[in-house]
């Protein structure tokens, strides 16, 4: 049973404030929390605090903070699922969330409110119910064309325009297009893998962890079946075998409840029935651990050589990157803290799109685009100032100095997952009357959770 | 907007959980149950709730709590985590006398926590954290194998590495303690100084926010003889709450000094303090390591600069100086330095130290001692370590053996660490707490928020007593929190504080049945004195007792649990007669509290009769 709930900017500001018991305090809880959250010393959670017989529990997201507050000693999990649902269905009707979108919003945010939660307990949460009750338009802060943007590629793939809708598409309101009938028929399969990977200095693997998801997004006006077929060859736990290949291999897989899972033992397909309207949905969350079919994306080879006596600290890092020749990997960002106080820095790159530059104590390299199987290298060199220990000191110089790695790299590999898993087909069992096909678009991309590699 | 469909189901149960007929008659309320949890088309907050109203069923037959388990069982395999934690609740509470059961419930929640574990949103996945710490205190091994899930990754925020941490020190096994390690020594040089320290403390099997209860450990060892035994009660009653249950130190001590000595060659600053801190925790607590300890710590003095490190270091020197070859050389730049020392604590030590090592190498220490005591008397300003000098030197006048008496306590307790060890909980202990908010703002600090509930609910029930109150307290504010999580209290939590006044005791005590009544042996003397302060300590009121000696001796005690229900004692000594008779009155007839409560009565007694024989 939930009290209050309000939204907070990253600064504090209270965006957005909403009593539903009139039971605890009054506008200035939304301050309080604020306060009791900067305040708290480092090494204390902010995720549940208590304030004079009243729980605050919040979440982040895009740099808002939801908070709602309590007096009983609720579910954690259950309201932190009610917070990251609310945060998606603003995200939904608004079309994307963010500071802006809701000051623009302020009406609609409301509407939702009384209808989503009543006296603090919660009615619904599915957008296609909450589709009926809802009348505020969503402000857009400007009207949405696929045309306007003719020249972004999906994340900088440079494939015909016309097959590839950019990546702000599925951000649209689900209830901003209603006027305009001709653009509504889409639907957006998204298949998506985070990777957090821990590899030790001499080179070996020791963590791998893929979590994946198939997010499905429609705007499809009326509801009818649909089948999504995954790769045949897609097997669930340790035991399973299909096909005669290597096979593509999960640990553990859980699906949306309104997955019909007649034909998912026999061919792999997902049947699904999406409620009538605009809907967004994760259709099936799976994970992996330990054994990768496919290569990891990228190795490092470093070698650090420091001097000691005169303080001169020389990393020379190998980048390889392990993806197919004809598939790349953008927004490639290499961050390796560096010992305290190290002053200045010279570097040698391989190509001239690079860039490397020290902040935060930390070497950050970028690389904005990686082709699959090519080697990036890069020289850094750092004086690193301190007393010098003196030489007779039990440790050999030859020791990386303390505060140096690991290194740890962010990308995203579109078209490309880890696990190998991949859409085989989208289709649809009908035809929306006086319409051409719906435009489908279905999208494979991995990115970094985290990418840790000790030096 | 109207009522959809999983709220009319919801009220439905409501009303039908409410109703006193349905609630008598079984076949009806069944059917209810029934029909409600084959409703699939309830919505992931509709079956949350519906789950939380089931736990005030209580099943009449097994086979009916079979039915229910079966069907629930597809719940625990729902994709929302709130609906899957909701179910092993109830599935926990349901099977409370099944253990395979619980066991079998908890093998499955396995994956969906460990998925929440790594989730995207930073906040469930802090919340997972903290329940997979609750199960761990009662099955210790249960995620030993996945270990790997709980490292650390460099972009996760400080208060989810430090329950990953903490997560990582509680399942470490003879398989996995190598990984472990390894792993926590790559968080001992974190750029963030604040997690290194903790991942050291960690090693050293220390938690890290009693730091500053290390101390009293220490002036156990400080103070006269005559207090040692107030000490001692006080000690062994914290103790469980001042180390980590598990301690990764001291079933692996060698590896463990291994890499702390390794640190110590880095020669950071903030890193040598920590070191040195958990060494001195660990010699006290492992004595086997002091030869380890001893070797690694000439060479560190340099890179000491805060109180903290240096009273550890001080402490170490001092009591172990016979088998550091330069320890009083290292004194002896102290004793130089006294007069810029700013933190009277390290003087204090300082003192202490420097005459313990006199004892056993008073050649090298005798000149020095001489210099820092009269320092000590003629110039220090500090009160507190000046009457500590005088005390030293009077003591010095009395002779030497006096001071070798008195001083020369035990080096180390490793009792201390057996009684730490971890009493493995029951699940029953924790299971009407999983899926709340108790895990994750821990159990202690958990008992201070219920606690300042509890008194503005209970307030009126009860004669104000607040005069009491505030003279009452012995146990200082700081540790009242975790004097409430005895281990051997199990779900019982006594309320500090609630003291009765002696006329409503005799109300209550002549209004009420004895509930329980229990012979335990006895022999011998003994101080009321010492039997009060640690009943205190475990929040037992004395309201009155005889005076010491008389026959017969009776005592008479009160405590209250965080529900209100009173627990009213009586302690009868017969003459001539070795067993004292305890006697319970309960004014709420609870069986499993009351059971609780006489178990920490017995824990106590038991204490005190040790110290007395």
């Amino acid at each position: 049973m939930i009290s209050q709930f309000f939204i907070l900017s990253s600064k504090g500001d209270p965006l957005i404030y909403k009593d539903f018991r009139g039971d605890s305090g009054g506008r200035d809880v939304a301050e309080l929390f604020y306060r009791k959250l900067t305040g708290l010393p480092g090494d204390e959670s902010p995720v549940v605090m208590h304030h004079h017989g009243r729980h605050f529990i919040h979440i982040r997201h895009s740099g808002l903070y939801l908070v709602v507050t309590t007096s009983e000693n609720v579910s954690p999990f259950s309201l932190l699922e009610l917070l990251s649902r609310l945060a998606t269905l603003l995200g939904d009707y608004c079309g994307s969330l963010g500071e802006g979108t809701i000051s623009r919003n302020v009406a609609l945010v409301y509407e939702l409110l009384d209808e989503v939660l009543d006296y603090g307990y919660v009615q619904t949460t599915s957008t296609e119910m909450l589709r009926n009750f809802i009348q505020t338009e969503a402000v857009v802060s400007k009207p949405f064309s696929l045309f306007d943007l003719s020249s972004v590629g999906l994340f900088g793939a440079e494939t015909q325009q016309s097959k590839v809708a950019p990546s702000s598409a599925a951000s649209r309101p689900v209830l901003s297009s209603r006027s305009d009938q001709s653009q509504k028929n889409e639907v957006f399969l998204d298949v998506v893998e985070r990777l957090s990977v821990l590899i030790a200095s001499n080179g070996s693997l020791l963590k791998v962890d893929v979590q994946g998801e198939i997010r499905l997004k429609s705007f499809l006006p009326s509801g009818s079946e649909m089948r999504i077929g995954l790769t045949e060859e897609f097997c669930v736990g340790k035991s399973e075998l299909r096909g005669y290949g290597p096979g593509i291999r999960v640990d553990e897989v859980s699906f949306h409840s309104s997955v019909n899972l007649d034909e998912f033992e026999s061919h792999r397909i997902l049947r699904l029935q999406p409620p009538q309207g605009e809907v967004r949905l994760t259709v099936m969350r799976y994970q992996l651990s330990d054994d990768l079919p496919s290569p990891l994306p990228f190795r490092l080879f470093p070698s650090v050589q420091w001097d000691r006596g005169s303080g001169r600290l020389q990393v020379y890092l190998k980048l390889r990157c392990d993806l197919l020749s004809k598939s790349q990997a953008l927004n490639v960002r290499l961050h390796l803290p560096l010992p305290r106080g190290v002053v200045s820095l010279s570097q040698e790159l391989s190509s001239p799109e690079q860039k490397a530059e020290l902040a935060e104590g930390a070497l950050r390299w970028d690389l904005p685009r990686v082709q699959g199987g090519s080697q990036l290298s890069g020289l850094f060199q750092m004086d690193v100032p301190g007393p010098p220990g003196p030489p007779s000191h039990g440790l050999s110089t030859s020791a990386s100095p303390l505060g140096l790695g690991p290194a740890s790299l962010s990308f995203e590999l579109p078209r490309h997952t880890c696990s190998g898993l991949q859409v085989r087909f989208l289709r649809l069992a009908f035809r929306p009357c006086g319409n051409a096909n719906p435009h489908k678009w279905v999208r494979h991309l991995s990115h970094s959770d985290a990418y840790v590699i000790r030096i | 907007m109207p009522y959809l469909g999983s709220e009319d189901v919801v009220k439905e149960l409501k009303k039908a959980l409410c109703n006193p007929h349905i609630q008598a008659d079984r076949l009806r309320y069944r059917n209810v149950i029934q029909r409600v949890i084959r409703m699939s088309k309830l919505d992931q907050w509709g079956q949350a709730e519906v789950l939380n109203f089931l736990l005030r069923y209580q099943p009449r037959s097994e086979e009916e709590l079979f039915d229910i388990l079966n069907l629930l069982d597809s719940f625990l395999k729902s994709s929302s985590p709130g609906v899957v934690m909701g179910a092993t609740k109830l599935f926990l509470i349901l099977a409370k006398m099944f253990p395979h059961v619980q066991t079998d419930v908890l093998v499955r929640v396995k994956g969906p926590l460990l998925a929440a574990c790594s989730s995207e949103s930073r906040e469930l996945c802090f919340v997972a954290l903290c329940h997979v710490r609750q199960i761990l205190h009662s099955l210790p091994g249960h995620f030993s194998s996945h270990y790997k899930k709980f490292f650390c990754s460099y972009s996760e925020p400080h208060y989810i590495k430090l329950q990953k941490v903490e997560v990582l020190c509680e399942l470490v096994n003879d398989e996995n303690v190598q990984q472990v390690l390894e792993e926590l020594r790559g968080y001992c040089t974190d750029v963030s100084a604040d997690f290194a320290q903790a991942a050291i403390f960690a090693i050293g099997a220390e938690k890290r926010e009693q730091r500053g209860d290390k101390k009293s450990l220490g002036d156990c060892c400080q103070v006269s003889p005559t207090k040692i035994l107030h000490c001692r009660c006080a000690a062994t009653k914290r103790v469980p709450h001042i180390w980590l249950p598990c301690g990764i130190a001291r079933t692996y001590t060698d590896q463990c000094v291994q890499i702390l000595t390794e640190l110590l060659g880095l020669r950071q600053e903030h890193i040598t303090t920590v070191v040195v801190q958990t060494f001195r925790d660990l010699v006290w607590l492992c004595p086997q390591c002091t030869e380890a300890v001893c070797q690694a710590l000439p060479g560190c003095e340099e890179n000491i600069q805060d109180s903290e490190g240096k009273q550890a270091l001080i402490w170490l020197l001092g009591v172990h100086g016979e088998r550091i070859p330069n320890a009083p050389y290292v004194l002896e730049d102290f004793v130089e330095n006294v007069k810029s020392e700013t933190f009277p604590a390290v003087k204090m030590e300082l003192l202490t130290a420097l005459l313990r090592l006199f004892l056993s190498r008073p050649a090298e220490c005798q000149d020095m001692l001489g210099r820092l005591l009269y320092y000590c008397i003629e110039e220090e300003k500090d009160m507190a370590v000046r009457d500590r000098g005088l005390f030293y030197y009077r003591l010095l006048l009395v002779g030497i053996d006096e001071v070798k008496r008195i001083l020369c306590s035990p080096k180390s307790d490793p009792t201390l660490g057996l009684l730490e060890d971890p009493a493995e909980r029951p699940v029953n202990s924790w299971a009407s707490d999983f899926n709340t908010l108790v895990p994750v703002y821990g159990k202690a600090h958990w008992a201070t928020i219920s606690k300042c509930q509890g008194a503005e609910r209970c307030d009126p029930e009860l004669p104000k007593t607040s005069s009491f109150a505030a003279s009452g307290p012995l146990i200082p504010e700081e540790n009242k929190e975790r004097v409430q999580e005895l281990p051997d209290s199990g779900a019982l939590m006594l309320v500090p504080n609630r003291q009765l006044t002696a006329d409503y005791f005799e109300k209550t005590w002549l209004s009420l049945k004895v509930a329980h009544q229990q012979v335990l042996p006895w022999r011998g003397e003994f101080h009321p004195d010492t039997l009060q302060m640690a009943l205190q300590v475990v929040n037992i009121q004395t309201i009155a007792m005889s005076r010491a000696g008389s026959r017969p001796w009776k005592a008479y005690l009160s405590a209250q649990d965080d529900t209100g229900c009173l627990f009213l004692t009586e302690l009868l000594l017969e003459p001539g007669n070795s067993e004292m008779q305890i006697s319970v009155k309960q004014n709420e007839a609870r069986t499993e509290t009351l059971n609780s409560f006489i178990s920490v009565l017995e824990t106590v007694i038991g204490t005190i009769e040790e110290i007395k024989s």
